[in-house]
């Protein structure tokens, strides 16, 4: 028996249109639809990656480096400067803007999203809160035009407990500056960073309340950018140790104020993870624009794979978990743009977008079979740069307990 | 340079899938929640109006478009690609536009008044044709109706010192050059795939397009005020007979050797 899979009911008959029926005030929007300029922003960012970036993923990946130009043409398109303001020489957009471009990227490539997520929403975002106007005015227009930041946080002895860091800051006699002396770990963008948000203890009797933020120029003598990873995922993405050697900054490259770094670190990897959620979304969505072309053409025994039930029923579970994350994520957004406390849902974003995305890469090889596991195409690449979606930015067991805790606390 | 005026389509995305329903006639193109974008050649258009823009200080770039509400969107899509302000001439909802109401004697007539309001046009620019309804008469139609130089299909334009418009136009049989003498009318010129490639719109100037300005004015006040006849301009003048989606193409034929593709050719009489 054939089943008349794909016979579509619901575009037999028409419906009355409802969408009036409602006054403005009363009419809530879905979340995923967004507005004009944010529709633009997707377009241009969808545009940019379809045309510039794709012809250059297998060779990043390949080679393991980010060429240049790349780099290059995200700074000249805007992507580099999301949410810095205008007046910074940045593009004055919303948090959700930011979103839609990772996404849109990580779609094409995840390494090169992962540069702009960590930039935009870790750096410039912590820069944008807690730093002077004076810190403002001297690195936010860098940031926006044509220094890529990392964030030197993890040390080999402290991921997830990041408050166990070793690097110290030491204060010079006269207070006008610091002394940075210690050891980073796994820092993304590092060669291609023109600046680093280091993390460093200025205090260690007070434990984690001595823990700083710094804004350190790439080229501060004594700072060195070591041998980057060999990884499984993201390869073009650059992971590297960070040596810091006597790194003298001036006090009025402090972040805010000496002491408050770990609630900066905290906070700011809070929201940063809702644009991981955004990467690993267009992870997913990147998976499904390779399978989907293939099981509509290829056929086997006189059918197409689509038609196949038993694939018809892995796409579609596959499809619903992708929207479902990316309404968790979107909503996520903006409840943070209407300042509704959003950790909990944060962290639900971060761990089950991270979990669709794995499983849609790995579905996608099988459902690809045998071209699948080969490089001719992008599907093998995608399955192994999104294992990293439940390691960084907070481990899907620490969005666990974030979102136990919380859940807990609801209901006591 | 004055101002360039180029009107711009909002048509289906030419990258979406076309669902017709047949038995609607002209109504049956599938149009409800169908990405909808600013028509290729349009943006070809608008693209080699800001480049001549960038190489003539002071040109103003206005862009037209006559359609629903939904029109501003691709007015702005104009605006952050660098266009200075827009025109957006709206029609109610139950207004179909192609095949089945406004076509292009009525879009070119509403062009050849906005010319003439505007004043100080040295330049119209359009896409080649639309996507959707491929009619490629509107550009040619404006031209006839302000009695001005034309040139279509333009795959290279140059601007000369006098206010001259030299271009190359692609035909059938080559590429032919034409010079377009200023006379005091504007030049009119439609725009092929090979005259540039359109710039996307980058963040800022995204952020730069909310803040420039675009009238809106409802279609029948436009038709009044360029003293023209509504139900005229609403008229059809095609009546579109049927609308189908095209027979699914039949499978080829696989040959196994170049010996048996000659045969099979000859066989067809393609081939001596």
């Amino acid at each position: 028996t054939v089943t008349p899979s794909s016979r579509t009911f619901s575009e037999s008959i028409s419906y009355p249109d409802e969408s009036m029926d409602h006054s403005y005030e009363q009419r809530r929007l879905p979340v995923t639809q967004f507005t004009e300029d944010e529709e633009m922003v997707r377009d241009a960012a969808r545009h940019w990656a379809n045309e510039e970036l794709r012809p250059l993923v297998r060779e990043m990946d390949d080679e393991a480096k980010t060429r240049p130009e790349i780099v290059q043409g995200l700074f000249d398109h805007g992507f580099m400067g999301m949410e810095i303001p205008e007046e910074y020489k940045g593009s004055g957009m919303n948090f959700t803007s930011a979103c839609l471009v990772v996404e849109e990227l990580s779609r094409v490539d995840p390494s090169v999203s992962i540069l702009v997520d960590i930039h935009n929403t870790l750096t410039n975002n912590a820069v944008r809160f807690w730093g002077s106007e004076q810190l403002k005015e001297k690195w936010l227009p860098r940031l926006a035009t044509e220094a890529v930041s990392s964030f030197a946080l993890s040390e080999a002895g402290s991921g997830t407990d990041a408050f166990a860091m070793k690097t110290t800051a030491t204060e010079s006699p006269d207070g006008s500056y610091y002394t940075l002396t210690g050891e980073k770990l796994w820092i993304s963008n590092s060669r291609e960073a023109g600046v680093f948000l280091v993390f460093a203890n200025a205090n260690p009797s007070l434990k984690h309340k001595g823990i700083t933020a710094f804004m350190v120029d790439a080229n501060t003598e004594g700072l060195h950018v070591g041998k980057p990873e060999k990884k499984l995922g993201l390869r073009a993405s650059s992971t590297c140790p960070v040596v810091l050697n006597d790194v003298k900054v001036d006090t009025a490259d402090i972040l805010g104020e000496i002491g408050l770094g770990y609630k900066y670190c905290i906070n700011i990897l809070n929201e940063g993870r809702i644009g991981i959620a955004s990467q690993q979304i267009g992870i997913a969505k990147g998976c499904m624009d390779i399978a989907m072309p293939y099981l509509n053409e290829r056929a086997q025994f006189g059918t197409k794979l689509a038609d196949f039930q038993g694939l018809e029923h892995q796409y579609a579970q596959i499809a619903t978990e992708i929207h479902a994350a990316e309404l968790l994520t979107y909503n996520t957004c903006r409840m943070k743009e209407n300042g509704i406390p959003f950790v909990k849902e944060a962290s639900m974003a971060k761990l089950y977008s991270s979990q669709v995305a794995e499983k849609a890469a790995s579905k996608s090889i099988e459902w690809l079979g045998g071209i699948g596991f080969t490089q001719d195409l992008l599907a093998e690449k995608f399955y192994r740069d999104c294992k990293v979606g439940s390691i960084y930015e907070g481990t899907s067991n620490i969005q666990l307990q974030t979102i136990a805790k919380r859940i807990k606390d609801e209901y006591r | 340079m004055r101002k360039i005026l180029v009107p711009i389509k909002r048509v289906i995305d030419y990258a979406q899938k076309i669902r017709v329903d047949s038995s609607k006639g002209p109504q049956g193109v599938q149009l409800k929640n169908v990405k909808m974008s600013m028509n290729p050649f349009c943006e070809i258009a608008v693209e080699e109006a800001i480049q001549l823009k960038e190489k003539n200080k002071g040109a103003e770039v206005v862009a037209i478009s006559v359609g629903p509400k939904q029109c501003t969107e691709t007015i702005r899509t104009a605006l952050a690609m660098g266009a200075d302000r827009g025109i957006h001439i709206e029609t109610k909802p139950d207004v179909r536009g192609d095949y089945v109401d406004l076509q292009p004697w009525a879009i070119a007539s509403l062009l050849k008044g906005v010319v003439e309001k505007e004043d100080a046009v040295d330049l119209v620019l359009l896409g080649k044709q639309s996507i959707d309804s491929d009619c490629g008469q509107t550009g040619p139609l404006l031209a006839g109706l302000l009695n001005a130089p034309q040139a279509t299909f333009a795959a290279n334009i140059e601007r000369g010192d006098d206010g001259s418009f030299t271009v190359e136009r692609e035909t059938d049989t080559g590429t032919e050059t034409i010079k377009l003498n200023a006379c005091g009318k504007p030049a009119v010129i439609t725009c092929d795939l090979r005259l540039n490639t359109p710039r996307y719109p980058t963040m800022p100037n995204i952020m730069k397009a909310k803040k420039k300005p675009v009238n809106t004015i409802s279609l029948e006040d436009m038709v009044k005020e360029l003293g023209l006849d509504l139900d005229e301009v609403l008229t059809p003048q095609n009546e579109v007979v049927e609308v189908y989606e095209p027979p699914p193409r039949k499978e080829g034929e696989t040959v196994g050797s170049i010996d048996e593709l000659l045969g099979k050719l000859k066989e067809k009489g393609l081939v001596a």
